[in-house]
């Protein structure tokens, strides 16, 4: 299966620029089923980590709040072409994905 | 042969780097606050993420976000700001049945932003919360929702 990240970094003038787009439902647990018009249960990502050469740089606690499909984007510096980018995360459910990406 | 005195110095600069050492993760780590995103009043939600913090508005903290919105379910964000020493940036929505949506922890490499998308309820003041040096700063502004996005 594809995995559910999609990460995207930019280095111009020693500051990198990270963006990324996770797959997941974030279910708030307020909405109903269409069809069976049962709730449908809280499902999101609590915890999401990213790490520049092994180091966190960003770690983010997120609520049922964030859209679906989250985006995010920060900015760090210190980074050059070649250096280890790696995004991970975990939902309410303990499943979680990670992905690695090189800095260009 | 070692003198007392050096064996005392031995002793506390190894006590400061295991201390070093241990409260680094500690924070990076930190738990997820059940309490905090569970809480559906938002100066509860404030005071249990944030106890016993005074906070100071600040016009260095930016939230850029649009000042009407259509459809609540997406909802894109950025806070951005010049403050010194960026730890943390807390996003609320005052009016969303539970009002603390996200918490990012910066670390010293990261610049005073971050950017996202979230879910809005109702018509409802918007809190950025940055804290700095320490301290905890914070910056509002009211947005109009037309469809609400929590559903």
């Amino acid at each position: 299966m594809a995995s559910s990240i999609r990460l995207r970094s930019r280095l111009r003038d020693g500051v990198c620029t990270v963006r990324a787009i996770l797959r997941h439902p974030m279910e708030t647990g307020f909405r109903n089923n269409m069809e069976t018009g049962e709730l449908v249960p809280a499902h999101f990502i609590k915890l999401v980590t990213v790490k520049h050469n092994d180091v966190v740089v960003l770690h983010c606690d997120w609520s049922r709040a964030v859209s679906k499909n989250p985006y995010l984007s920060f900015m760090f510096e210190g980074a050059k072409a070649g250096d280890k980018l790696e995004l991970s995360w975990l939902d309410t459910k303990g499943e979680s994905d990670s992905l690695v990406t090189t800095i260009e | 042969m070692m003198r007392r005195r050096d064996t005392l110095k031995l002793i506390s600069s190894g006590a400061t780097l295991i201390f070093t050492g241990l409260l680094f993760p500690v924070r990076v780590l930190a738990k997820w606050n059940e309490a905090a995103f569970a809480a559906t009043d938002y100066q509860e939600a404030l005071t249990t993420y944030f106890p016993n913090q005074q906070m100071t508005e600040s016009d260095q903290i930016t939230i850029g976000v649009r000042q009407e919105i259509e459809n609540g379910s997406v909802v894109p964000i950025k806070i951005v700001t010049e403050l010194p020493d960026v730890e943390s940036i807390a996003i609320f929505v005052e009016k969303n049945p539970t009002p603390l949506i996200a918490n990012f922890d910066l670390t010293p490499a990261c610049k005073g932003f971050v950017s996202t998308r979230i879910k809005v309820e109702l018509p409802s003041d918007i809190i950025a919360v940055v804290k700095s040096d320490g301290k905890l700063f914070y910056t509002k502004t009211y947005i109009i929702v037309h469809e609400g996005g929590c559903a």
